[in-house]
């Protein structure tokens, strides 16, 4: 197609059908709404069907329910919604159900500032519903990358069935940028593991802990069965304590011992760096500034910049802080993933979060006064 | 569709005795609406592969498992979005959602929208005037007065009547019965056969809880459809296309419109030498989002990479309007523009919003402004323009293209033609017209 000058919620739209998605639930929020718009036109275009739902609650609804007969799924909102998508993200997690959850995240708490940016989802993401089970996350800093994120969000629902988020943010979702698509690499389309024919089906069958379990779907060859209560593999309800410690083993072990092969990532390391700076979305960008103006200085410094939020790419980051005495966390919240970033850090490395909620960007400036670059 | 007529496929029941009885008390009214449904089931002799299943939380939300074919159990009150997610995505599957009173109270949205959408699935309600599995508290659909563990006093709140709600909301297909309905069954698998949305709100006893606090037998739910003068029966019946039909011919006559997306490709030169930062200030309705955003293609079509973010409330036709745009010949990092180069105030919803920028600007910036504005002590080179008094004459709407168009002749960062090229190409002839007479009348403000 050649260069566009695009929003991020565009991009989102277009890798969400280059993924070959065909089932699109949502209901309108600001900063999010135009995904909503530009699926409602998309999705039919390719014989899938796209609707605005009365809720958040139906969205989540409509969307796993189809995803369960062999759709490819995806839902958008902004805060407020993903408030209300909670208690279904468990349902979700619970059903292994394969979608792409889209999040354009916008200040807040509660309705707060419709149409400014921040990144105040960051942990309500990972813990985002009762049960603690672990969760898959994007995070994309360029519109090409809410592109290529989403697609690749759609591979990561179907290889690990499980619902994957997209954690964009106002910065990116409603600011156009010159982009060419085309031009972005994307790998192979991941297919739904579906049961062979002729087996039994059990839908929520696994060996290791860590196998992802084919599936077969409704008003397909086998009788399904999706249920919210514990359950054993067979999808009925159990109150076995060892089959129930084992499904959430499962649940657990499928998508925590993965985070390394799952893990995107752009390392700019420099040898004798003693700074590292981490960070990740669309201050990433203000990071890169930082470095380079650092750098003009003669100060010698690194970078990490995580696609992948959750679960945490802890080798990536462990290896970053090889040789590290101070790492800066720069990012549009009051601290979120400086804590996973303290949790990893090893004895005397100090860590520096820059944050902060006032709907404007992170600097570059800010980055290296706080970080004490200056 | 399934057809009451179909040939016996030899199914004498849709349910399995793997999982022994059925799990409710005794004298429970959903015992007798799950018997019924099997019934119904055999009469229409579906494949069960073809039928789903669908339950939420509650007493009644126990049964799904207890069928041979697909089952679907979900969250408290939400089976109607389940069994309609299914039904868009396969709209031939014949899906059944279960639904207690309860679950009609949480999730009385879904009734009211499938209701409206019409969406062909089919609705049975086991409304059995309290939450069963909670311990028997008051519901949406408790009797004033009824006695129930969170009305110790009686109730004071008034019963919902759930087919009246639903025929309110447009219900194409709604029946009222009672537990001891002898035509349950046949009545189910008419409500079934239905193309669009069907209900069935189903009065029955709950024998732990509400019946025996309130004496309620038989005759008594007959005595209480009385005293609200409800009917039982068929209460509606207006068929009307169901939503997967509609949409889809919605989508066939409508999608001749859909426009191919046009890339940009480098046509012109530019001399713009390093990354540089535009801010245009203005109010709603001026257009300002749109125009930066034909700005920041015609730079692409300049060989430039741009970025543009904006600023505006919520109410878009209202109040100031702000657009950043960011052209450089390399990547562009940051987004936002901490010193601009280029700062064009075209009113004064734009120089309200900017005024704390304006005063901070560096002598390095150009600040071009509507001559009439009251501008507020500056460091940067000021221009003042007659765009108020130029877009008069070509359409207001067309100002913050003057404005640009007056910003680009004085800096020369790329050509009139590659705007002018934008324009064209993304907007809609008439608008163009206007819009590249706008350019040459900007252009020239400065040019002489
Ligand atoms: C979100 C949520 N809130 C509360 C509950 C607790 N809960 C379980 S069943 C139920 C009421 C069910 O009543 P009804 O739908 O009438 O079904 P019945 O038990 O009477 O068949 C409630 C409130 C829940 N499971 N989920
Ligand atoms: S508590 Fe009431 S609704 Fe639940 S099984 Fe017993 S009688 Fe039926
Ligand atoms: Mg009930």
């Amino acid at each position: 197609m050649g260069r566009e000058f695009l929003e991020g919620n565009e991009a989102i739209a277009r890798g969400c059908m280059k993924a070959k998605c065909d089932f699109f639930a949502g209901y309108p929020i600001t900063p999010a709404s135009s995904i909503l718009h530009y699926m409602l036109e998309l999705v039919p275009q390719a014989g899938g069907t796209a609707i605005q739902a009365e809720d958040e609650i139906a969205s989540m609804g409509f969307c796993i329910a189809a995803a369960m007969t062999g759709r490819k799924v995806m839902t958008a909102t902004s805060g407020p919604g993903l408030s209300l998508y909670s208690e279904s993200v468990g349902l979700a997690q619970m059903g292994e159900t394969p979608m792409v959850i889209v999040n354009i995240q916008r200040q807040g708490p509660a309705t707060g500032s419709a149409t400014k940016g921040a990144e105040g989802d960051i942990q309500f993401t990972r813990w985002i519903t009762s049960g603690g089970l672990p969760v898959i996350a994007l995070s994309p800093a360029t519109i090409g990358e809410a592109y290529e994120l989403t697609y690749r969000a759609f591979n990561l629902a179907e290889q690990y069935r499980s619902p994957v988020f997209i954690m964009a943010n106002k910065e990116i979702g409603v600011t156009k940028e010159s982009v060419d698509l085309d031009a972005i690499e994307l790998p192979p389309l991941v297919e739904r593991k579906k049961v062979a024919s002729g087996k039994d089906y059990v839908p929520h069958n696994f060996n290791g802990l860590t196998d992802v379990p084919a599936m077969s779907d409704f008003g397909g060859e086998y009788i399904a069965r999706y249920t919210t209560s514990t359950h054993d593999k067979t999808a009925y309800l159990t109150t076995n304590p060892a089959v129930i410690q084992e499904m959430i083993d499962h649940y657990t072990a499928k998508i925590d011992e993965a985070a390394d092969d799952m893990a995107l990532y752009k390392e700019d390391f420099q040898a004798g760096a003693e700074t590292l700076i981490i960070s990740y979305g669309i201050i990433s960008r203000s990071a890169t500034v930082a470095v380079k103006e650092a750098r003009a200085r003669g100060t010698k410094i690194s970078s990490l910049i995580l696609q992948t939020l959750w679960p945490v790419s802890k080798k990536a980051i462990t290896s970053a802080m090889k040789g590290i005495k101070k790492v800066i966390v720069p990012e549009m919240n009051m601290g979120q993933y400086c804590l996973e970033i303290e949790r990893l850090a090893p004895p005397g490395v100090e860590v520096v979060g820059v944050g902060k909620m006032n709907t404007s960007l992170v600097s570059p400036a800010e980055i290296q006064r706080t970080g004490g670059l200056l | 569709m399934s057809t009451t007529k179909a040939a016996a496929n030899g199914y004498t029941t849709y349910m399995t005795d793997k999982l022994g009885p059925l799990p409710f008390c005794p004298g429970c009214g959903h015992y007798v609406l799950i018997k019924a449904l099997d019934k119904a089931l055999v009469k229409l002799q579906l494949d069960p592969k073809n039928v789903v299943i669908v339950t939420d939380i509650g007493c009644i939300g126990l049964s799904d498992r207890y069928f041979t074919t697909n089952a679907f159990h979900g969250l408290h009150g939400r089976s109607i979005t389940y069994a309609c997610g299914l039904k868009l995505a396969r709209p031939e599957l014949t899906i059944i959602a279960l639904k207690g009173d309860g679950g009609c109270g949480i999730g009385g949205t879904h009734l009211l929208n499938v209701a409206r959408r019409n969406i062909g699935i089919t609705l049975i309600v086991g409304n059995n005037f309290n939450y069963g599995m909670t311990g028997g508290q008051h519901s949406v659909t408790t009797p004033t007065d009824g006695l129930t563990s969170t009305t110790p006093w009686g109730n004071v709140e008034g019963p919902m009547d759930l087919c009246g709600t639903a025929i309110a909301a447009g219900a194409a297909w709604a029946y009222r019965s009672t537990m001891f309905d002898k035509e349950l069954s046949d009545v189910m698998a008419l409500a079934i056969d239905q193309p669009g949305f069907a209900m069935i709100d189903i009065w029955e006893l709950c024998t732990a809880y509400y019946s025996p606090r309130n004496e309620l037998k038989r005759k008594g739910l007959d005595d209480l459809l009385a005293s609200y003068n409800l009917k039982v029966g068929l209460l509606a019946d207006n068929p009307r296309p169901e939503y997967s039909v509609h949409y889809k011919e919605a989508y066939e006559a409508g999608k001749s419109v859909i426009k191919p997306k046009l890339p940009i490709e480098k046509k012109y030169d530019n001399s713009v030498s390093r990354q540089t930062g535009i801010v245009l200030a203005g109010s709603a309705g001026q257009k300002i989002k749109s125009t930066a955003t034909l700005f920041a293609q015609a730079s692409m079509f300049s060989g430039l990479d741009a970025t543009q973010k904006d600023d505006y409330p919520i109410t878009v036709m209202t109040g100031h309007s702000l657009a950043e745009i960011i052209v450089s010949r390399e990547r562009i990092d940051y987004t936002a523009i901490d010193s601009p180069d280029y700062f064009l105030v075209i009113s004064e919803d734009g120089l309200k919003r900017a005024r704390a920028r304006i005063e901070k600007l560096p002598e390095t910036c150009t600040l071009y402004a509507e001559e009439s504005l009251d501008l507020p002590e500056t460091k940067a080179r000021v221009i003042r323009l007659p765009w108020a008094e130029t877009a008069k004459k070509i359409s207001k709407l067309s100002v913050a293209v003057i404005a640009l168009a007056t910003m680009l002749q004085d800096t020369g960062l790329f050509s009139q033609e590659a705007f002018a090229t934008a324009i064209s190409q993304f907007q809609k002839a008439k608008i163009a017209e206007t819009n590249l007479k706008a350019l040459e009348a900007g252009a020239e403000l400065v040019s002489n």
